[in-house]
């Protein structure tokens, strides 16, 4: 039960924030914070069908965080989700196409390394 | 006057640590609150939903949306694969927390994870927040 829990997190959240990413990208910077202006960000989010996608995988992953931190203690639940750096940065660069050079692939590969290490 | 780039990361940096002291206090809130809650594996909303009636989970989740809507942000402007890593601090701040406020004994083991997300983290930083064209940088060009 455990162990498909984390199955189904990991996998939530990578196709969560790769949506999350897309969508964002197309909605374009945001650079106006005043309170109008971020009703209009949010109204056309709302309607974007990458941002809805997003916001039905992240509450999958939500729940089934929730579900796994009431049998698992926080120490074990948040690292093992860490799985998923490795999955969205592949994704990144092959799906958004972004440059991920030496110093990311670096960088990642220690931050899931570190994170892994927080889990002993 | 400051360059786009300087002002560029300067926002990416006031939104990375409002992502990562969001998610550290939402997630140290919430499992609080689940705690107390209980066991909770079904597939009915329910029990979910009545475990946000407690004032903890409340929090918690408040703060999550929170996280939610500043990733949001953050990633309208930065690429997934600078976002990620660079957030990944929170990992490092819950971990302080658990050893400084909670007084749990954080193991050789778990400096050693702290100091390689810390490296990450500095190497990722490095980089240029933005890689890829926006809609409205390519429109503005066009």
């Amino acid at each position: 039960m455990k162990w498909l829990l984390v199955w189904i997190i990991v996998w939530a959240t990578t196709a969560g924030n790769v949506l999350q990413a897309l969508g964002m990208r197309d909605h374009g910077e945001i650079h106006d914070f005043r309170p109008g202006a971020l009703g209009r960000v949010a109204s056309a989010l709302m309607r974007s069908r990458y941002i809805v996608a997003s916001v039905v995988a992240m509450a999958i992953s939500f729940f089934a965080f929730m579900a796994l931190i009431s049998i698992a203690p926080l120490s074990f639940a948040v690292p093992v989700t860490a799985a998923s750096y490795i999955f969205e940065t592949i994704l990144a660069k092959y799906l958004l196409k972004e440059r991920v050079g030496w110093k990311r692939w670096t960088g990642v590969a220690l931050v899931a390394c570190g994170v892994g290490l927080l889990s002993i | 006057m400051t360059s786009p780039l300087k002002a560029l990361r300067l926002k990416t940096r006031i939104f990375t640590a409002i992502v990562v002291l969001s998610n550290v206090l939402g997630n140290s809130f919430l499992s609080r609150g689940m705690q107390s809650v209980g066991e909770m594996l079904s597939l009915s909303p329910i029990p979910y939903i009545r475990a946000l009636f407690n004032p903890w989970v409340a929090l918690g989740t408040s703060l999550l949306i929170v996280w939610l809507l500043s990733t949001m942000a953050l990633l309208s402007w930065a690429d997934l694969s600078y976002v990620l890593p660079v957030t990944s601090m929170a990992y490092v701040l819950a971990a302080l927390v658990g050893r400084f406020v909670m007084h749990e004994a954080v193991s050789v083991a778990h400096w050693v994870g702290i100091a390689l997300i810390m490296i990450g983290v500095m190497l990722v930083g490095r980089t240029a927040p933005r890689t890829t064209k926006r809609k409205r940088e390519a429109r503005a060009t066009s």
